[in-house]
Order: structure tokens, then sequence, then C-alpha cells
């Protein structure tokens, strides 16, 4: 299979705090990976590196043919083809829906703003949303804002989707309609790399799943193998708090 | 001691609405241009040269570190003084130097308040944006810039209330703005009391309605109340 995310021997620093040692993972096309782990461990700050919102202490991310980390790179080239989505859902309030939708589209003169309006409402109905096109951010739920903002995210027409724990800020009685969503998009074929907590997700959903703790790649595996039968100490103690 | 408001109003009223003229559009040149010398300023004092960041900040501090009577009377007495010795002739008329005094003191305030609606702007829209491809300068205008707008506004509305009312300092240099006409008037006939009520409630209904209307820019523009 083709490789479409390579990282290599990353490192990252804030200051004196090392947040990610030597962390190396190769993403196939098509591929979901989870990333599960404590908090702090590096799992975001990993995430974030591989579209460049963090730039790298040392090592190197490739994504296709693209070295990210080469500052030479145009980044928002790369970026067109990298969809993302957020914790704190990041949705632009001074924007409907639709409008924060067909924002990037429209500004990156990928659509014409009729285009670009189109897409907006089928990805709306796409997730299941069509009825909201008008409607500003404050006037939706946080299930419903989280999948504007994964619409919003494919209105580019990515190639690869990260997720940074897209359900963590959400009730729980809304977790579900955002994974399904998700869940959808990895049956389409969607290469997605998913740091997350939902462990039934990661198990039912994901390809492989991987253990971040202190900074490092613990484990990795086919998430049967993975949960069943952890071979580490690390992920058997994070597995036997959150199981 | 007679009052005789009705004879003062007779007399004032036409000095006062030449007056108002003045002060109107004074006010309106020196916001508008205060306003984009802020923005200017604004990104200088966040951008990555150290000789923009360096004389916004310089500028910022002169024009707040010094009373804007002593600035009116630079521009308009000392400067024009050194032009006339060297050029053989004055730079500024009156009004020019008053605006100038105005926009820059405006632009000053402004530079503080545009770039504390701009902190104030959530980072996690900046990355959203930028994770969407935008580049930094689109980011800028198209997400970060019209909320920090919102986000300012109150204190936008407060300086364009302080910068009308600062237009009246400018009688020192012989604007012929509101407060000018009234002192011409009241010294001329030494009538005081009467003159000075007039003026203020000049002043007070200009503000009143721009108050007014400044709600009504704000009730608009609240996106997060808005159905």
């Amino acid at each position: 299979m083709t490789k479409k995310i390579r990282v290599t021997n990353l490192y990252k620093s804030f200051g004196e705090l090392e947040v990610l040692r030597d962390v190396s993972l190769d993403v196939a096309e098509g591929e979901v990976v989870c990333v599960i782990g404590p908090s702090g461990g590096g799992k975001s700050t990993f995430l974030r590196c591989i579209n460049r919102l963090e730039t790298v202490s040392g090592g190197e991310v490739q994504v296709d043919d693209d070295i990210i980390t080469d500052p030479k790179t145009d980044i928002n080239k790369v970026r067109e083809r990298i969809g993302m989505v957020f914790q704190s859902f990041n949705l632009f309030p001074h924007l409907t829906a639709k409008k924060n939708i067909m924002l990037a589209p429209v500004d990156r003169k990928k659509m014409t703003k009729a285009e670009a309006e189109e897409k907006a409402i089928s990805l709306l109905t796409r997730v299941g949303l069509s009825d909201k096109a008008d409607n500003y951010p404050h006037q939706l739920s946080g299930g419903q804002k989280q999948r504007v903002a994964i619409a919003r995210a494919l209105a580019m027409q990515p190639e690869i989707m990260l997720f940074d724990e897209p359900t963590s800020a959400l009730d729980p009685e809304m977790v579900g309609e955002v994974l399904q969503v998700m869940h959808e998009l990895a049956k389409e074929g969607m290469t997605m790399v998913v740091v997350t907590h939902e462990m039934g997700f990661a198990r039912d959903v994901g390809d492989r799943v991987i253990l971040m703790a202190d900074g490092q790649l613990v484990e990795e595996g086919k998430p049967k193998d993975f949960f069943a039968n952890p071979k580490e100490l690390r992920t058997q103690e994070f597995l036997s708090t959150v199981l | 001691m007679n009052f005789d408001f009705a004879r003062v109003f007779q007399e004032l009223t036409p000095l006062l609405w030449d007056g108002f003229q003045t002060t109107v559009y004074v006010s309106i040149i020196s916001i508008v241009l205060g306003m984009m010398v802020g923005l200017l300023s604004c990104y200088f004092r966040t951008c990555r040269f150290r000789i923009l960041r360096f004389l916004a900040a310089s500028y910022v501090w002169v024009i707040r570190g010094t009373p804007m009577i002593v600035q009116a009377f630079f521009f308009f007495f000392g400067l024009n003084q050194v032009t006339q010795a060297m050029l053989g002739f004055q730079l500024l008329s009156r009004d020019m130097a008053g605006i100038l005094t105005v926009t820059l003191n405006a632009g000053a305030y402004f530079t503080e308040i545009f770039r504390g609606g701009i902190a104030a702007v959530d980072k996690g829209q900046t990355e959203a944006a930028r994770s969407l491809s935008l580049p930094q300068s689109r980011t800028m205008l198209r997400v970060v810039l019209p909320q920090a707008l919102r986000i300012s506004l109150p204190s936008m509305v407060n300086q364009w209330i302080i910068s009308i009312k600062d237009t009246a300092i400018l009688s020192a240099i012989a604007v012929g703005e509101l407060m000018n006409r009234t002192q011409v008037y009241a010294f001329g006939t030494f009538v005081f009391f009467e003159s000075f009520i007039f003026v203020a409630v000049w002043y007070l209904v200009l503000l009143s309605a721009l108050m007014i209307l400044s709600n009504r820019l704000e009730a608009r523009m609240n996106y997060d109340k808005k159905n």
C-alpha cells in the first residue's frame, strides 16, 4: 500500500520540556490510525506536527512527496490535502454554518461561490445538518458544531483527516452522532489519524491502534490484539485504567 | 445679574452652527484616518520586522506621553516656523494641524485597542483557518480581524467619543470649531454662563446621536446573540 504519511524520528520540545522523543510512524493510504494514551503524553502535539501547526525540533514528517518539516515546502498547498478537526470545534463564530464551510474553498480559489455553496449544502446533508445551513455556531449544540467542523474540513476535499480528540468536549449523548460521521468517513476510505479517548471507536473503526505516553510511541498493533493482549506494561496499565 | 438666554441664543446659534460643521468634519476625518493609522501601527507592532515594531511602539509612547495641546502647538506653531524659515511657506493650515493632532492621538489609542482585540480572539480560530490552508494574511483578514473588531467595538466607540471631545482642544490653535466659536463670542461679549451652557448642549446632542448610532451598530454586529 502507498504511504500517505511518513513520520521519522520526530522530536519536539517546548523550551526545556521534551514533548516528543524519537517518534516514527507510517500511515498507509486509506488507513485509520487511532492514537490513545494518557493526557500530556504528546498525542495532540504529534498530530499537530503532521500539518505543521507545530514546528518540529528534529526529525522529518512527509506527506505524499512533500516534506512538511522542510521550511521551503509551501505548507498551505499541502494543507489543502489535510483536513483537521479540533477538540474545541473552532468554528468561526461570525459566520453561519454554510459560510464556515465555504470560506476556505472560495478563498483558496478552489471553487466559485456557487460551487462552494452547493458543496456546503451537500456536506451538511451528509452530516445530517442540511436544515442548519444558515445558523450561527452559537445556535448549534456541541455535537452539531463538531459535525459542521468536520464538513468544513471536508470542503477542501482532503485526502487525509486529522482528528484531535473530536468528542472530548461533547456531552455524552452527543458523542455518538460525531463518531458515526467519522465511521462513515473511514468506510469511504479516508486516511485518518484520530487522537481519541473513545476506546470503542478505536477498537471498531481503527485499522491500527497506537499508545503514546511520555512523548514516545509505546506500542502499536491491530485493535484486536492491542486490546486483548497488550505487550507493554505501560499499555496494560493505561488500558486497565480506561477499560 | 440678568440672564438673557434669548439674545444669546439668537446671536450665538449661527456661530455654533458654523463651529459645529468644523467640529464634525475635523472629527470624521481624524477618526477615519486615526483608525487606519491604528490598524497599520497595530500591524507594525506585531510584525516580524524589529524596526517597524520599534517605530510603532515609539509612536504610541510619544503620543501617550505628551499632552495633546503640546502636540497641537508643536505641529501648528513649531513645524510651521521651521518650514517657513527653510522653505518659505507654512506647511499646515490650522485645520490641517488640528486634524493631524487628533488623528495621531486617535491612532495611538486605536493601536492599543486593536491589539487588545486581536489578542482576545481565540488561538484556535487561527489554527482552524491555517489548517484549512489559508495563509497568515488571509487568516487575519477573514477570520481574526472581523472578530477582533467586534470585540473592540465598545472601546472603539469610546475612542470616537474621546476624539470628538478632543477637537475642543484645537480651539487653542484657533481652529474654528464649536469651542473656539463660543470662546470668541463669550470673551467679546462677556456673556460666559449662557454661552458655555449652549455649547455644552451642542456637544451633548452630537455625542448622544453617536451613542445611539453605536448602540445600533453593536446590536447588529452581535452575531453571538442574533437569531
